[in-house]
Parts: structure tokens; C-alpha cells; sequence
């Protein structure tokens, strides 16, 4: 049964054309062109299609902490948002730390809506102690290592983590990828916002920006020493995204994210004391935001990450400190990166789509251009449709969403998922 | 941002107090004004009116306090309203029940007001979202602790007749001080002039935008106070390298006999209490004439009974009774 | 009323509209002295008399009362005032505010107490006020004087002193003021 996607503006790594797109029972593009038609046709007029979202971060909470998302109930939410591969962190329970959980994750992810791509943490139970076996999880084909929920902190342990996964990179195919969840502990215990004027007047203990920049300082020495790739999760300061854009100018070999919400939520958000807004790092300064925004723009930031952090209803209904730092992402990104981040269409599906896709190590088949040939992971957006979001209606199965009642413009109609369309209208089908 | 007690009729939010902030200078002094009528309850033969009968007044501390708590039920008693108390400790709070749930338990057990006492800013705030309940918050970790505050402010303007041009200086742990973030909000809206004396390791960071002055030495400014208000410094204050010891830290800051001495002789010595004798305050200066410490104490009794009385007892139903007799008054 | 109470009753901020005068000062002043003479004929002087006049309107008439008293007998009576808005029976139903502070300092054990106030309506006042003079003392006896007794009486409360015995409708006021006393209707 072939479907066919009719008069969307494609928009791709290659530019734009509006074209229908043909495409086969073989879950291939079968041809590019105008007139055409198949079994089933979806309307695409007025929207752009564009190879679907990757997210380099994403909680989907299986195995361990199935009450607040599953893969399943993830992975549909990210349909919903455009998304055809999110790449799982590891902190799961038990830690995705060792092969059994790789494959489990990765079962669980084949029946689902999007690819689920596993990551491993960089250390056994995500301790900062033991390294994890890469060797044998390379084998089982991670590309991504990261102890994301907390930076590893001991400077040894990474220098020596860095070293051996550079050695790692022809079992792979390509070099292995550590990414940063960036911050020193010992500046930022006891810290529950940004540590600022407003965690002066609310009375909420701050973490200062500091302790991201001193671990992002750090690894940048330390990728200098190895030659590792470091990839930078959730950036959220001003002076994060100079070291950077400096590591870059100098060759580094290193990639940085920055999520949705640091470049649209500032601490004065913590003002409701509503844990909704807390997460980790901190939201911070309109200094930083515009920061990111600049970051984004300028290439230094490679991609934008959710770091969707589902988190049942009532572990958020406490006093702040107790409550779990996080919030949902995946059905709001697209939205807001069009409407809020600065960038235009083709820049922001560039950093939801084929740059993520590249650091993923899923270039092959997510981020593809649209040409006959290329596996159909698509989705067809509608960027002038508004919509308001409801924590209580999106797929996941927690609500922590920051924006809740917001109205945004920008909305996933359809997503294509290996020749499946999981997304039709804006309605999840499976 | 923060709520006031807010009498309006078309007001459906429920009443509460919630802290200094967003409360300007008239909504202080009316009940300031107001708590010279409890004040004199206080004073009687049988310091006890009517008002409050059949009401309930549930104290709901997640965090260990015995002055406060005891004072907000002697308040509520002197009202006729019943008394009924949550502990943390005893609760299900331990067995990892949502804060939500607790409240709504509480509720459901027929208080009319809560007073909210918690470790974490904001606890109170969001205590108000969950419940058509009148919150009074009673503390809430480094934020504020408003009947803190305006008893403060009633014993320096029963001194003083007024606060307007005071000079009062507030020592010690600022940073982790909700009394004096209440303070300072609450002295400044009356006209008086703040200063904060701490170490700089015990001073909120960036807090240029308060309307204070900052300084690390208290010997040369104490001539020129005309109230000082010490802070308690707790001993974990060492452990976590702010200050290097409960010795260094008395030497520079500690109101000693000496330093009491050097005070004008009309000027107040206030402290919330408990004290840690020979830390913030030695005994001597304690019992100073120029301390109004227990003065305080007692204030704090009648304030909290303006409080309660203002949510509970000053006409939440409007409209409920027939208009003809409420045009009249019931003479 | 007084000013806080009539800002937050019904119709909020409403003004007083008089429709007649019923008594002027030179009426006042008469009726006052009579009310002196009856409180000192019935008392035989004003040994261990106490006037409370009750926050706010039956101050200034307990205040000249007292004068009045004094100016026959040569003996001051003690004077003290009486806020009842904490003892009222309607806290909750209606705004209710104590508008002043109550000063009564002296022990009322054994002591002849004459309550006075402005207006006598409901009773519901005076219940509270008996009330509140019981956490002050056990006094011989309780007296009341009224400056005007415009009759629907809710309790069975009577005075003992009037100035003016006023039929009135119950959606009329009645202000007694220090030129005299008005009848007349609250408008928005």
C-alpha cells in the first residue's frame, strides 16, 4: 500500500521544493514529484515536510519508573511532536549500565512509535565510581555514553573514560560520543533554582551558573588532552555557550544542545513556587536565554534537546525542594523553537532534524534528505496552525508540562514513522 | 506575586496571609491599628472574647517549632476558636503521601484555617492553590514568616509610636533568614531604614536591588541605631564553611554587654527567639532595659489574634444576611 | 454606624440621607438631664456607678451623660467605653471590625454598671455587651440608657433610661449625631 504526501513544501538539508512525496510498502521514498498519488493520501498543503525530529534527549522512565512514562506512551508523544527517533537516557532502574538493559530498551523501542536509540552511562549505577563496560555495550551497538541526572564529577574518572573511549571508535564505526549532564555537585547541592535576585527574594536555595561552567571548563581541557567527542547536554548559561563556541573555533572535537525551555523560561518562573518549573540546570537569566538563542543561531549550539522529564502528578505536588526537578517536552518542542527561539523554519528544523541526527549517530536513516530512496522517517508541519497546550491531553502519562494553557503556533499534522503514518492529523493511531 | 490578607468582597480566592511582600504600608498599619483591640483582650481579667467560637484553627508544621505554634493557639484560644495540630513528624508525610493529600486530609477534618509552617519557601504558597481554606503562613523556609514581622514592627511602634525614620540594623544570618526578609520588607514599607550586618558568607547573593545597606562591621555603626534585631546563627552554619566559628563570629557580631553599653540609651534590642546566649546575644544584653524581647512574645499573641480574627471573623459571607439589617447594624 | 462598619455593609460606601429631624441639641441636652436625674434617683447617687458607653456611638452620649451626672451630684462617675464586635453574634455573617480599643480598667465587682448607647434597634448589641462585662467583673447591677429606642427588638432586652421613644420602619436609620438626631435611609 503506497501513501503519498500531497503539496507540502519540502524543506530539508538540500533547501526547498513543494512536491508530493510517493512512499513504498518497503518503508522507502519511492519518488519525489508532482501528480502523484497512492492508497492513501495525505494532505499536505500549506504545511512543510521535513525528515523527521531527532532528540538527543529524552527521560522515557522504562525500565523503573513506568507510572510516569513508558516507552510506548514516550515514544507516542513524540510522534505527536514530530519526532521519529529520541535517544534514551540511561537513568533508568535498574541504570541502562550494562547489555541486558540495552536490549531491553531497545525490544521495548521496536514496538514503538519512534526509534529508540539507548545511550549507557559513563559509570556502573551512574555513581561517578566504576567505569561501565563500554567495550561491550560499543558492541552492542551504544554510540552514546552519559551519566545525564548528574555531571561526573571525579576529573580523573573522566579523563580516563575519555581516554578509553577513544579507543572504542573503530568497533563502532564511528567515534563514540560522551555527553555532559554539566554541573560540579559540590557548588550546586543544596541548590533548588538558579541562584540569582529571584532566589534571593523567594528564599529558594540557589545553585549558582558556576557550577555548570566550571565542569564545561573542565572537559574542555580534558577533550583538548584526549581528543574525545563530548557532547554538551542542556546548556544554560552565557558563559557555558562562550567555552564552547571557543572550543569550537579551536577544533575541538565537541557538540552542545540546549533544551526548549532554557531558551524561553527564566528563573522568575520559580516566582509560583511551582515545581513545574524546576529542573535541572536551573532556568536562568534573560542574560542566558538570549545567550542560547545566540548559540542556536550562530551554530554553536548543534541541536535542540527536550529533555523530556516525565514525572507523575503527585511527586510534583510538593514543597519545592522534594519535588523532581524536570519537565515534559517532546509535543511542545517544534512549537516552540518556531515561535519563541528567534530562528526561522529552515534553521529550526535543521537543529530538531538533521543535526541531531548526525551527533546520534542515526544520519543514515533520521535527517535525510527527502530523495527517492531514503527511509520515510517524516513529518508534515503546519507552521501557521495554533493550538493551546493541556498537560492532561498530551500522550504522555505525566502532565508536568511549564506550559500549560500557553497558546502556540506550530503544529505536527503528521508523522511517518519507516513508511508508517503513527501521526495522522494530529491524531496519535497507534 | 505574594498574596495579602485580602478582604475585597468579590474576592473568591480564599484569604490568606502569606507573607510581607506585595503588602503596602496601609494594609500594615491597619493591622498594626487593629492589634491594639487584642492587645487589650490580652490585658483582661479573662483575656478571652467569643469571636471565633466554632471555628477551627489547624497549626500544620512540617517543621519543628514550639513558640510559634504555641503562640498561634494561645492566639486562636483567646478567640474561642478550636485548636487541632498536625505534627510532620507523626504523619504519613514519612510514608511518602503527597503534601497535597495532607492538606486535603486536614481539610476534610473541618478546619477553617490553616497555619502553615515548612522548611522550603513557597510551601505556604502553594498550600493556598490547593484549598478554599484561609493559609496563614507561619514560616516557610528562607522566605518569609509575616506574624514575625508585624509583631516586630507592633513592639518597636509601641515604643516608638512610629517606625518612620528608625534606623534598625538586622545581624546575622541573613541568607537563611525568613524573619528577616519579612522585616525587611515590613520596616522599610513603615519608613524605616534598614541596615544588614553580616559576614558576607551569611548575606543573600545579589541583593543590590533590596532596599538596605549592606555592612560587615557591626562596632562602628552602633552608636547610630535606633534598634538592633539579632538573628539566631545556628551551629551547621560551620559545618557548611560560612563563617569559620561560633567564637569568631561572636567576637565580631555578638550584642555583648559591652557593645549594649555603647547603644544610645533609647534604642531597642529585638531577637525572634529562641536566643543562643553568648552566640548573637549575651545575657546581659538580653536583659538589658533597652530589650523588648519579651515584649515581643507577648505582642506576637495579639498580632496573630488580628490575623485570625481578620480571615476568620471579618465578614467572609457578604451578602448572606438580609440587607436591611445589615444597612442598620444590629443595634 | 460607624465609618469602617458602614464601608463594608451593604450598600458598600452608602451615605446617610436624613428625611427629618427628630431632635435637636436643646432636646438632647434635655433629655439627658432627665436621664442624669432618673440614674441618680434610682441609684441614690452615683456611689459605685460606672458608665460604659459602647465604641462607637454611645461614647460622646456616655461621655455627657457622665458630665451631666457630675454637674448635679458634684461626684465624677468613673467612665470607661465597650467595643462589642468581638461578643456580637453575626462574626462571619457580616463585615465586623472592632473599631475601638475597649477601656475599662477598673475592677466592676460590686459596682452599679449604667451601659449606654446611641440607638437601641435589635438588642443583638447590648446582648453582646452583657456578655463582654462578664470577663470583667460580676457588678451589682447592669443598667441601660438609650438616646433613641426605635423599637424591633429581636431578644428580650428593655432599657432602663431613654431619651426618645422613635417608631420607625425597619429599612430606616437613625443617626444620632452631636447637633441632634436624624431619621432617614442609607443610599448608594
Amino acid at each position: 500500500m503506497s501513501l503519498v504526501l500531497r503539496g507540502g513544501r519540502i524543506i530539508d538539508s538540500g533547501g526547498e521544493r513543494i512536491l508530493d512525496v510517493e512512499i513504498g510498502e518497503d518503508g522507502l521514498i519511492a519518488a519525489v514529484g508532482t501528480g502523484l498519488t497512492g492508497d492513501v493520501n495525505l494532505d499536505a498543503s500549506g504545511c512543510v515536510v521535513s525528515p523527521g525530529f531527532v532528540d538527543l534527549h529524552a527521560h522515557l522512565r522504562e525500565p523503573g519508573l513506568e507510572e510516569a512514562e513508558t516507552i510506548q506512551t514516550g515514544a507516542r508523544g513524540g510522534s505527536l511532536g514530530g519526532y521519529t527517533a529520541l535517544v534514551a537516557m540511561p537513568n533508568t532502574d535498574p541504570t541502562t549500565d550494562c547489555v541486558a538493559v540495552v536490549e531491553q530498551v531497545r525490544s521495548l523501542g521496536r514496538r514503538s512509535t519512534c526509534e529508540i536509540i539507548p545511550t549507557a552511562a559513563m559509570t556502573l549505577r551512574r555513581d561517578g565510581v566504576d567505569m561501565a563496560p563500554m567495550g561491550e555495550l560499543v558492541d552492542a551497538g551504544v554510540g552514546i555514553f552519559t551519566d545525564d541526572g548528574t555531571g561526573l564529577q571525579d576529573p580523573r574518572l573522566m579523563r580516563r573514560i575519555m581516554e578509553y573511549s577513544t579507543g572504542l571508535g573503530r568497533r563502532l564505526g564511528r567515534p563514540v560520543v560522551l555527553a555532559q549532564h554539566c554541573e560540579v555537585a559540590a557548588l550546586s547541592a543544596g541548590g533548588y533554582m538558579h541562584e540569582g535576585e529571584w532566589s534571593s527574594r523567594l528564599g529558594i536555595p540557589g545553585q549558582p551558573a558556576e557550577a555548570e561552567e566550571l565542569m564545561v571548563m573542565r572537559d574542555i581541557a580534558l577533550v583538548r588532552m584526549t581528543g574525545a567527542h563530548l557532547h554538551f547536554q542542556h546548556l544554560s548559561t552565557a558563559s557555558s555557550v562562550a567555552m564552547v563556541r571557543g572550543a569550537k573555533a579551536a577544533g575541538l572535537p565537541v557538540t552542545a544542545e540546549a533544551t526548549t525551555h532554557h531558551f524561553i523560561l527564566t528563573d522568575a518562573a520559580c516566582a509560583s513556587y511551582d515545581p513545574v518549573f524546576k529542573v535541572h540546570p536551573p532556568l536562568r537569566t534573560d542574560v542566558d536565554v538570549r545567550a542560547i538563542r545566540e548559540g542556536l543561531a550562530d551554530g554553536t549550539i548543534d541541536a535542540i534537546a527536550t529533555d523530556h522529564a516525565p514525572h507523575a502528578p503527585h511527586t510534583k505536588e510538593m514543597p519545592f525542594d522534594q519535588a523532581p526537578a524536570g519537565m515534559l517536552g517532546l509535543e511542545t518542542a517544534f512549537s516552540l523553537a518556531l515561535g519563541d527561539s528567534g530562528l526561522d523554519l529552515p534553521e529550526v528544523l535543521a537543529l530538531l532534524s538533521w543535526r541531531p541526527a548526525a551527533i546520534a549517530g542515526v544520519a543514515d536513516r533520521h535527517g535525510v534528505p527527502v530523495v527517492p530512496g531514503a527511509p520515510a522517517n517524516l513529518c508534515v508541519v503546519d507552521p501557521d496552525e495554533t493550538w493551546t497546550v493541556s498537560g492532561a491531553a498530551m500522550a504522555s502519562l505525566s502532565s508536568n508540562t511549564p506550559y500549560e494553557g500557553r497558546t502556540l503556533r506550530g503544529r505536527v499534522r503528521h508523522t511517518i514513522r519507516a513508511g508508517e503514518p503513527v501521526v495522522v492529523d494530529g491524531e496519535a493511531r497507534r | 506575586m505574594s498574596a495579602v490578607i485580602d478582604r475585597r468582597a468579590d474576592n473568591d480566592r480564599g484569604r490568606h496571609l502569606l507573607g510581607i511582600g506585595g503588602m503596602d504600608r496601609s494594609d500594615l498599619e491597619e493591622i498594626l491599628d487593629l492589634t491594639d483591640t487584642f492587645a487589650e483582650i490580652g490585658r483582661r481579667p479573662i483575656p478571652k472574647v467569643p469571636a471565633l467560637r466554632g471555628r477551627t484553627v489547624a497549626t500544620v508544621f512540617f517543621e519543628g517549632s514550639t513558640r510559634t505554634r504555641m503562640s498561634f493557639e494561645v492566639a486562636a484560644r483567646r478567640l474561642s476558636a478550636d485548636t487541632v495540630a498536625f505534627n510532620a513528624g507523626t504523619s504519613s508525610l514519612s510514608k511518602g503521601e503527597s503534601i497535597r493529600d495532607t492538606v486535603e486530609v486536614i481539610a476534610a477534618y473541618g478546619a477553617d484555617l490553616l497555619v502553615v509552617r515548612h522548611s522550603m519557601a513557597g510551601t505556604a504558597h502553594r498550600v493556598a492553590g490547593w484549598t478554599d481554606l484561609s493559609v496563614v503562613n507561619a514560616g516557610d523556609g528562607c522566605h518569609e514568616h509575616p506574624t514575625q514581622a508585624l509583631l516586630d514592627c507592633y513592639t518597636l511602634r509601641e515604643r516608638r509610636g512610629s517606625l518612620d525614620g528608625m534606623r534598625i540594623a538586622i545581624i546575622g544570618d541573613v541568607r537563611h533568614s525568613r524573619v528577616a526578609r519579612s522585616n525587611v520588607l515590613a520596616f522599610t514599607a513603615l519608613g524605616a531604614e534598614v541596615v544588614l550586618v553580616a559576614p558576607a558568607t551569611l548575606l543573600p547573593p545579589a541583593i543590590e536591588g533590596w532596599p538596605v545597606t549592606v555592612v560587615h562591621e557591626l562596632d562602628p555603626i552602633l552608636g547610630d541605631l535606633d534598634a538592633v534585631y539579632l538573628l539566631r546563627i545556628q551551629g551547621e552554619r560551620i559545618t557548611e564553611g560560612l563563617i569559620p566559628s561560633l567564637r569568631e563570629y561572636a567576637s565580631d557580631f555578638c550584642l555583648t554587654a559591652g557593645r549594649v553599653a555603647r547603644m544610645r540609651s533609647d534604642a531597642l534590642v529585638l531577637h525572634p527567639g529562641p536566643t543562643n546566649r553568648g552566640v548573637e546575644i549575651s545575657a546581659e544584653a538580653a536583659t538589658d532595659q533597652r530589650s523588648v524581647i519579651l515584649d515581643q512574645v507577648v505582642n506576637g499573641v495579639s498580632v496573630r489574634m488580628a490575623v485570625l480574627f481578620l480571615l476568620l471573623g471579618s465578614g467572609r459571607q457578604l451578602g448572606a444576611v438580609d440587607a436591611g439589617d445589615s444597612v442598620e447594624g444590629d443595634r | 454606624m460607624a465609618e469602617r462598619e458602614r464601608r463594608q455593609t451593604p450598600p458598600f460606601g452608602g451615605v446617610f440621607v436624613s428625611h427629618a429631624r427628630i431632635m435637636g441639641t436643646d432636646d438632647m441636652g434635655r433629655a439627658i438631664r432627665r436621664m442624669a436625674h432618673e440614674v441618680i434617683e434610682r441609684n441614690h447617687g452615683v456611689d459605685d456607678l460606672v458608665v460604659v458607653g459602647l465604641q462607637t456611638g454611645g461614647v460622646p452620649v456616655a461621655e455627657r451623660l457622665a458630665e451631666t451626672l457630675a454637674d448635679i451630684e458634684g461626684v465624677h462617675p468613673l467612665l470607661g467605653t465597650l467595643d462589642v464586635a468581638l461578643h456580637r453574634d453575626d462574626i462571619g455573617l457580616r463585615p465586623v471590625v472592632p473599631e475601638a480599643v475597649t477601656d475599662l480598667t477598673t475592677d466592676l465587682d460590686g459596682r452599679i454598671v449604667v451601659l449606654v448607647d446611641d440607638v437601641l434597634f435589635t438588642g443583638r448589641t447590648i446582648r453582646a455587651a452583657l456578655d463582654a462585662l462578664c470577663d470583667f467583673g460580676r457588678p451589682r447591677s447592669i443598667q441601660l440608657a438609650v438616646m433613641v429606642d426605635r423599637g424591633h427588638r429581636e431578644l428580650p432586652i428593655r432599657p432602663d433610661y431613654v431619651g426618645k421613644n422613635l417608631p420607625t420602619r425597619r429599612d430606616e436609620v437613625v443617626d444620632v449625631h452631636a447637633e441632634g438626631v436624624d431619621l432617614g435611609v442609607m443610599q448608594k
